[in-house]
């Protein structure tokens, strides 16, 4: 299991980045963590002709709050995100989702921006995105594009980046007041790709519902968005039938796959259950309660 | 008996030093001059003819030395032996058809391991590709794809084997219960992978393979014959360090005669360290099986006689030393239990998986998996507490030594006082209580209980049971059996003292433990005493059965070094009569000098007679051999070869394991927590409580892996499914329930110190004991556990079906 | 590009120079460039653990990074943790404990508690087994090794508040 060759490159700035990667035309990958990229080159189930690691990058790497969102540089890495006492008092949700991604030493090298990008349906990154409508930069040729989770997974571990394209900031808005969050998921063991997991985030305005944003992961080939429950929550309330309504709704809306670890029924079952647990832990945090 | 200020304590690790800080010497840490690596190509197909190969662009490719294919070895090597009479020949790499996923096709020797898989990627193999069977009872089927059109058949052993009266017990039983069970295919997947080294040299004609292997040597016989070498020019060292095996690193000779061709081929020193994926893929497994039990009791729950009929499934071609799975517990078939009936029809079958050996518990999970759960099965029909069955059906104390129907004998045992500090321990009745509350309150708690017989030390000849009686009655048939170690002593001038043995421990503390006994033994401190285990065919003694397996070496070994020790005490105290003019008898050694059994002077240090032995070797007197050492091979009078009526006595030392686990199913997720977990053994004398802890420990980790997480999945084409660490779950930190230990000891009567092993322990009745517990959870839904892992997913369908029966 | 390149890292607090290919793993790197065979191989995907190194005094798994990527950095693996021939307090407690059995995945073990106390020097035990999940060992059943976390951690604070 070693890698094939490779040609390599570790600009310190971004430009040379874009130029290489031009020059490759769709040839190179970009290597950020590698804690993806690079288990698939032990396994050459990859063999780009070219990496372009943008580890020394390090203007691609900060955690900041701007315009009522936090601004992640693509390259920051897990363990600072995990971390960082901004994320964790004006975005608990990534916090609480970023432990669950593998072990403290893949997220010593692993990043937000690589997560995103390698976009395995199964990870809590994407998931979070997708629940709270997040935004990425990308860097191409001829400048920055702006995308939002919808466009950007496409399908299975596919995304919106064109060959020529970086990614270079994660926003995601800031928790406001009156919110919970919670992220819950279930897998075999410590550490592994959920089988599912749902992210949730419940603002209230008194017993009403005023957002509920929830997407599930594991349940098709992208993060998936729970329109159907946030809506059954903000129409119809935070009592335990509306939230068992929702929890319901968001494992009819799935379409997941079956595999080894778990059926299909399993699965969709799983994301009700969770769903459920997720709304309510996400519930009790928004009046107070500690969970 | 020497006084004991070691044996028995929780003596720190002698081996721990060097492995906390990075000085372990594993066998991809060894040096060599002009080293070079080997990666190998594998077969994409679970069963394909192979039409061709091309290595010539990989020969050609940069840094390679060399490339093997099958073209090779059919002319160069030749089959491996095995214990059955099925014409099946198994290669060290695929001949002209591969017959599981991952099986070897090639061998590129290449300046480093980089340049070797890219080399891989050249060669070109044309397959036809053959429908492929995965399923054991389908591949007994007489319309199944055959893998080895020699034999005929994919059944590669069957055997109809009866004890007692079993046709009467069941007609005149009150209570029969009959269940299929199926048990998964799942391997303990030591951290370290396997490894080889090879050497020639053309001069002497020596082959020297270095490699991560733990035995038994039987198996250096079979590599010898593999690569026509005399077996004194086939050289096996084993490294210091080996990172784990668990019966897996038994199964890597064939890569030892693959890699030991390529070194005669190459003329170069080569080695090979195998991947994760390579592991997965293609190293070793237990058996999955499929069995059909029937059980005939009284009402009052006395069990009168068992039936079984089973498959286990071998893979791509049988290979030694199986069918040692469906054998290797022939002793103790009966369990704990007095039942004297029984009704066995044993089949080992060949398919596209993965070929099997020995993993640690080797054919007791499934044993124990399925005589427990009909236990359980039952007492639940009875309306019997599970505990009560038990308790009505124990061997008694004053059995012992107990001879099985099967022709186990187990040696010692207070089975009912083990039981009862188990169900005391766990507050048994308490559990029930709790349980009665946690089910009035809709919760899903289940108790399980487990009993196993823990054998020990196995009797080689138990193998050739997989051959018919008449055959082994044939004149010219050699009998096979026993199992010995031999260890020697050695006390240098200054008086200290060297142990040397050849066994390959892979984490278990030898050396620690026959310092233990050997200070013991001599009187003197754990420093006066250095062992050297390092396994090397041409220095070691050592024979067919030597290696570190069926957890023997705290029975074998420590009793091969305490009796060396008593032969070279002997011949010191014969020597100190002759300096001292005192008789012998008069003499004794204790506290590390010779002195007068009736104490006061003279006495004798060791140092000093150590020295007068080597340093005035002329004077020694006539009689005593100059030198001071001894060896000692330890071997047991029990372990017979199979009689005619198919009786083999197939351990040599039986321990004793009872297990109480309490647990909590998800009614959601139907995830399984495992909420209290006690295990009581008895092995005897414990050398080293901390040592035999942690063997448990591990142990049960493995057995609740293969029960809740563990299974090499292959889909209908005989794809395997798990290649990776992330599909194939080995519990981790989280995962691993709390355990408590308890030990009681009854000494075996057949070993100087009274150990027993326990070194697969609780591998063997973790899978029981978690299966009963889920499956009394699940009692009100009428669900009984017969198939494992009990992965949340299985258990959820599991539950949804029951539901829907009994809404 | 794919030619070789020079390396030049500190590893256990001692500057090391030496070549390699882009695409040689750290982990081969160290152990057979560099000659510290204590960090294992053991899985060459991110799962086992048993490569796990500090990099500028973090864990992280050696075999998910390329040398080239060490250029410059401060690595610390099994050899570096006993300091003037006296053992860590997790290597003593590891012994204590009987936290090690095979030792193979001792080292990455080892690291990865190191880096869970100095993140968390006062960890439970729930928070210990999820660290220490990063880590796959097989002989041991994992529960000498908690204990031995927990002794260490212990320890390490009374150290401190001395």
């Amino acid at each position: 299991m070693k890698p094939p060759a490779f040609e390599y490159h570790d600009p310190v700035e971004l430009e040379p980045a874009l130029e290489l990667l031009r020059r490759y035309q769709g040839e190179a990958k970009i290597l950020a963590g590698g804690q993806s990229l690079l288990a698939l080159l032990n396994f050459r189930l990859t063999r780009p002709v070219a990496l372009i690691d943008v580890n020394r990058i390090r203007r691609l790497s900060y955690i900041k709050e701007q315009d009522g969102r936090l601004c992640l540089g693509a390259v920051t890495r897990q363990r600072a995100v995990e971390f960082s006492p901004l994320v964790r008092e004006k975005l608990p949700l990534l916090a609480e989702a970023t432990r669950l991604v593998g072990h403290l030493p893949t997220r010593t090298r692993g990043t937000i921006g690589g997560s995103l990008a390698h976009a395995d349906p199964a990870a809590e990154y994407p998931a979070v995105f997708s629940a709270l409508d997040g935004e990425l930069v990308a860097r191409g040729p001829n400048g920055e594009r702006v995308l939002g989770a919808r466009e950007f997974f496409q399908g299975l571990m596919t995304t919106a980046l064109a060959p020529d394209e970086v990614l270079v900031e994660v926003r995601l808005p800031l928790m406001t007041a009156q919110c919970g969050w919670a992220f819950e998921e279930f897998s075999r063991r410590q550490g592994d790709f959920a089988i599912v997991g749902v992210a949730a985030q419940v603002c209230v305005v008194g017993e009403r519902c005023k957002t509920a944003r929830l997407a599930a992961a594991g349940v098709g080939p992208t993060p998936l968005r729970l329109e159907r429950a946030e809506q059954t929550l903000e129409q119809d309330g935070l009592s335990e039938r509306s939230i068992a309504e929702a929890a319901a709704r968001a494992a009819e809306q799935t379409e997941p796959p079956s595999d080894l670890h778990a059926t299909a029924q399993y699965r969709r079952h799983l994301t009700r259950v969770l769903t459920q647990r997720a709304i309510s832990r996400a519930l009790a945090r928004a009046r107070g309660e500690r969970r | 008996m020497a006084a004991q200020r070691f044996i028995g304590r929780p003596v720190k690790r002698i081996e721990d030093l060097p492995l906390l800080t990075g000085r372990g010497v594993f066998i991809a840490d060894l040096p060599f001059a002009n080293l070079r690596h080997a990666a190998i190509l594998r077969a994409p197909y679970a069963h394909a003819r192979i039409l061709g190969i091309n290595a010539s662009r990989a020969r050609g490719a940069p840094g390679v030395v060399g490339v093997i294919t099958g073209n090779d070895v059919a002319r160069l090597t030749r089959p491996f032996a095995v214990g059955v009479r099925a014409p099946v020949k198994y290669y060290c790499m695929a001949t002209g058809k591969v017959r599981f996923v991952g099986e070897p096709v090639a061998v590129v020797v290449a300046d480093d391991r980089y340049l070797a898989e890219d080399a891989l990627e050249l060669i070109e193999v044309e397959y036809e590709p053959l429908p492929a069977v995965i399923d054991p009872e389908r591949a007994a089927a007489p319309d199944a794809p055959v893998l080895h059109e020699e034999a005929g058949t994919n059944v590669a052993c069957r055997r109809k084997m009866t004890y007692g009266d079993p046709q009467r017990c069941f007609e005149d039983a009150d209570v029969v219960v009959k269940a299929q069970f199926k048990f998964p295919k799942y391997s303990s997947t030591p951290i370290e992978t396997y490894g080889v080294a090879a050497s020639y040299e053309p001069g002497s004609g020596v082959l020297t393979i270095w490699a991560n292997f733990m035995g038994p040597f039987i198996l250096h016989s079979l590599l010898a014959r593999s690569l026509n070498l005399a077996e004194n020019r086939l050289r096996l060292i084993v490294p210091p360090d080996i990172g784990g095996s668990y019966g897996i690193k038994t199964s890597i000779f064939p890569y030892m005669a693959l890699l030991g061709l390529a070194a005669m081929e190459t003329g170069v020193t080569v080695r090979w360290i195998e991947d994760r994926r390579e592991h997965l893929l293609a190293a070793s497994s237990g058996t999955d099986r499929v069995a059909y039990r029937e059980l005939a009791a009284r009402k009052d729950g006395t069990l009168l006689a068992m039936r079984a009929r089973w498959l286990d499934n071998v893979g791509g071609y049988i290979r030694s030393p199986e069918p040692g799975c469906a054998f290797r517990p022939i002793g103790n078939w009966v369990g704990p239990y007095r039942v004297q009936s029984l009704d066995i029809d044993a089949g080992v079958v060949m398919t596209n998986k993965c070929p099997t050996g020995p993993n640690r518990g080797y054919g007791c999970g499934h044993l124990y998996f399925e005589i427990e759960r009909m236990v359980d099965m039952l007492a639940d029909k009875l309306g019997m507490d599970p505990a009560e069955v038990r308790r009505r059906n124990l061997i008694q104390p004053s059995q012992f030594p107990y001879r099985t129907p099967t022709g186990g004998l187990y040696d010692s045992g207070d089975y009912p006082a083990a039981f009862e500090r188990a169900l005391k321990t766990a507050d048994y009745a308490g559990l029930r209580r709790e349980q009665v509350q946690a089910r009035a309150q809709g919760r899903l708690f289940g108790v399980g209980l487990a009993l196993a017989v823990d054998p020990s030390v196995s009797n080689m000849g138990y193998i050739s049971v997989a051959l018919d009686p008449e055959i082994r009655g044939r004149p010219g048939y050699l009998p096979k059996s026993g199992a010995t170690e031999a260890i020697t002593i050695r006390i240098d001038p200054l008086g200290k003292i060297s142990v040397i043995l050849g066994s390959t421990p892979q984490g278990q503390g030898h050396r620690t433990i026959l310092a233990q006994v050997v200070a013991d033994e001599f009187g003197v401190e754990l420093d006066d005493v250095t062992v050297t285990d390092e396994m090397d065919t041409f220095t070691r003694l050592w024979s067919v059965s030597s290696g570190s397996y069926s957890s023997r070496f705290a029975t074998v070994g420590a009793s091969a070094a305490a009796v060396a020790a008593r032969k070279l005490k002997a011949k010191l105290v014969k020597h100190a009569s002759y300096l001292t003019e005192i008789p012998e008898q008069a003499l004794e050694f204790a506290d590390g000098q010779v002195r007068p059994r009736a104490g006061g002077q003279p006495a004798l240090s060791l140092k000093e007679l150590a020295g007068r032995v080597h340093w005035n070797a002329a004077a020694l007197p006539e009689g005593i051999e100059p030198g001071l050492e001894a060896t000692a091979v330890f071997g047991f009078p029990e372990a017979k070869s199979p009689d005619a009526l198919d009786r083999v006595n197939s351990s040599n030392t039986y321990g004793f394991i009872a297990e109480v686990m309490a647990v909590e199913v998800d009614p959601e997720t139907a995830a399984v927590k495992i909420l209290r977990y006690v295990s009581v053994h008895d092995a005897g004398t414990i050398i080293n409580p901390l040592i035999a802890d942690g063997q448990i420990l591990g142990g049960a980790l493995h057995g609740l892996g293969g029960a809740l997480y563990e299974e090499l999945v292959y889909d209908e084409d005989g794809q395997q499914l798990c290649a990776s660490f992330m599909d194939y779950l080995v519990p981790t930190a989280a995962e691993a329930p709390q355990l408590q230990i308890e030990h009681l000891a009854s000494p075996s009567p057949f070993t100087p110190l009274g150990a027993k092993g326990l070194g697969e322990a609780s591998s063997m009745t973790a899978p029981a004991v978690v299966a009963n517990a889920v499956s009394d959870a699940l009692r009100p839904l009428g669900i009984e556990i017969t198939e494992l892992p009990i992965t949340p997913s299985r258990l959820w369908h599991l539950i949804e079906k029951a539901r829907m029966r009994k809404p | 590009m794919s030619e070789s390149r020079r390396i030049r890292l500190k590893v256990n607090c001692e500057w090391r120079e030496s070549r390699a290919a882009p695409r040689k793993l750290l982990v081969d790197f160290l152990r057979e460039d560099l000659g510290l065979t204590g960090t294992h191989v053991g899985c060459e995907h991110g799962i086992c653990g048993a490569c796990t190194i500090l990099v500028n005094g973090e864990a992280a798994r050696s075999c998910l990074m390329l040398a080239v990527q060490a250029d410059g950095a401060e690595l610390t693996t099994v050899e570096g943790l006993a300091a003037h021939g006296k053992l860590h307090p997790l290597q003593e407690a590891f012994r204590e404990h009987h936290g090690l059995q095979c030792g193979f995945c001792t080292p990455g073990m080892l690291l990865t508690a190191y880096d869970l106390l100095c993140v968390n020097p006062a960890p439970d035990e729930e928070e210990i087994r999820a660290a220490l999940s990063a880590v796959l060992c097989r002989c041991t059943g994992y529960l000498g090794i908690i204990e031995a976390v927990k002794t260490a951690a212990r320890r390490l604070r009374e150290a401190i508040s001395k």
